[in-house]
């Protein structure tokens, strides 16, 4: 066991965890995209990301790959690391804005505008079909290719991979082509009906009873409705 | 059969996997390039994913998937090669050769890439054909040393 400072509090933690695995066992939220419990790390979508190191020297580093060490001094929610959790949000909604997961993480996350050009590459490199071909499917099909800008995924020489049982692993984990956002507006890229919306479905049914469960979700219940559920508790 | 060579290449690095990139090194001096097929071999033989090696393979520029003359002239397009002329440079051996930077000649004498700086700006604009550093080259000079390369 050894000892961090996580948030101000001394906690102690076992070794070899990661600092994304001590916030979760100590309950503080992290938003994560990149990252799945059954597939290795990766730090790709850095919305992980923490502070590090006390004093005026303070780093940024995606909690998912760092492992604690003793005496290490950890925020999660200064202003350095919400705006760059914000920024990052910003950028991926600018890739692929049809995608329900990050539409939804911009909602949650207070996201209202993009400042950069709406590219639809639908592909944000996160890399979580390519681990979980790999590491869960034993398929080794598909991988990254090329660098930079070029930088995609797909199979050796775009042809059809002999390795490739078309188990449909990746396409079940795809933050991006799996769930279509219905609402983001060609003049604004960023959806907010979360954020905007105010479902009436919240006054009568909590999240388990939702109608639209089965539908996909309607989405509005992303956003905390504090006020509501306090009343709706009430009325109980 | 040519996997032969590629065997004793192979051999020469004890199958190891961590020595991928020496090897792909050591295979496309070999055959100037790397074939589709002898990358799915090297997958197979060493057990580790086709998906894997093509991403390594396509990651660095010196590796080269498509056929390459048995020259290959490297023109320096870097920023002070730039500002000396490089351009030109590159359009006056286009012309002589006929083809586009990317590309291979008919009789596959030469292939013509693009590089970002060779590392000796004093040399602006400068040229590698193979292993060979030409510098402060003019348009003039080029025709005379590309007849020098058989």
């Amino acid at each position: 066991m050894i000892t961090i400072r996580l948030n101000g509090a001394e906690v102690r933690v076992e070794k070899g965890w990661t600092i994304l695995e001590a916030c979760k066992f100590y309950g503080i939220a992290i938003p994560t995209l990149c990252y799945n419990e059954g597939l290795s790390p990766y730090g790709g979508c850095r919305l992980c990301l923490v502070e590090i190191g006390g004093g005026l020297k303070t780093k940024l580093v995606s909690s998912c790959t760092y492992p604690v060490e003793e005496g290490l001094v950890v925020n999660t929610d200064t202003k350095r690391v919400i705006e760059t959790r914000r920024m990052m949000i910003e950028l991926m909604i600018s890739i692929a804005p049809n995608s329900k997961t990050i539409q939804d993480l911009a909602s949650k996350f207070g996201v209202t505008k993009v400042r950069f050009k709406i590219r639809n590459e639908e592909c944000i490199l996160c890399g979580l079909c390519v681990r979980i071909c790999r590491e869960q499917m034993d398929g080794k099909a598909i991988g990254f290719q090329n660098r930079g800008y070029k930088r995609k995924i797909s199979t050796p020489f775009d042809i059809r991979s002999e390795e490739c049982r078309l188990c449909g692993g990746c396409i079940y984990i795809c933050p991006a082509c799996q769930l279509r956002c219905q609402g983001p507006q060609p003049d604004t890229a960023v959806c907010n009906a979360c954020l905007t919306m105010d479902p009436t479905c919240l006054d009568h049914y909590d999240e388990l009873q939702c109608w639209m469960y089965d539908a996909g979700r309607c989405g509005t219940c992303v956003r905390e409705k504090t006020e509501k559920k306090k009343t709706m508790k009430n009325k109980l | 059969m040519k996997f032969n060579k590629i065997d004793k290449i192979l051999e020469k690095f004890n199958m190891q996997k961590s020595q991928l990139i020496s090897i792909l090194q050591d295979i496309q001096n070999e055959f100037n390039f790397l074939p589709m097929e002898v990358l799915g071999y090297v997958a197979e033989k060493l057990g580790i994913p086709f998906s894997l090696v093509y991403h390594l393979a396509t990651f660095y520029k010196t590796f080269s998937l498509k056929r390459r003359g048995r020259h290959l002239i490297n023109v320096c397009l870097g920023t002070a090669c730039h500002i000396r002329g490089g351009v030109r440079i590159l359009e006056k051996i286009e012309r002589d050769l006929n083809i586009k930077s990317g590309s291979i000649t008919l009789d596959s004498k030469f292939s013509l890439e693009v590089v970002r700086c060779v590392g000796c700006c004093s040399l602006a604009p400068v040229i590698r054909i193979d292993d060979d550093t030409h510098g402060r080259l003019t348009q003039g000079k080029i025709t005379p040393m590309l007849k020098k390369y058989e």
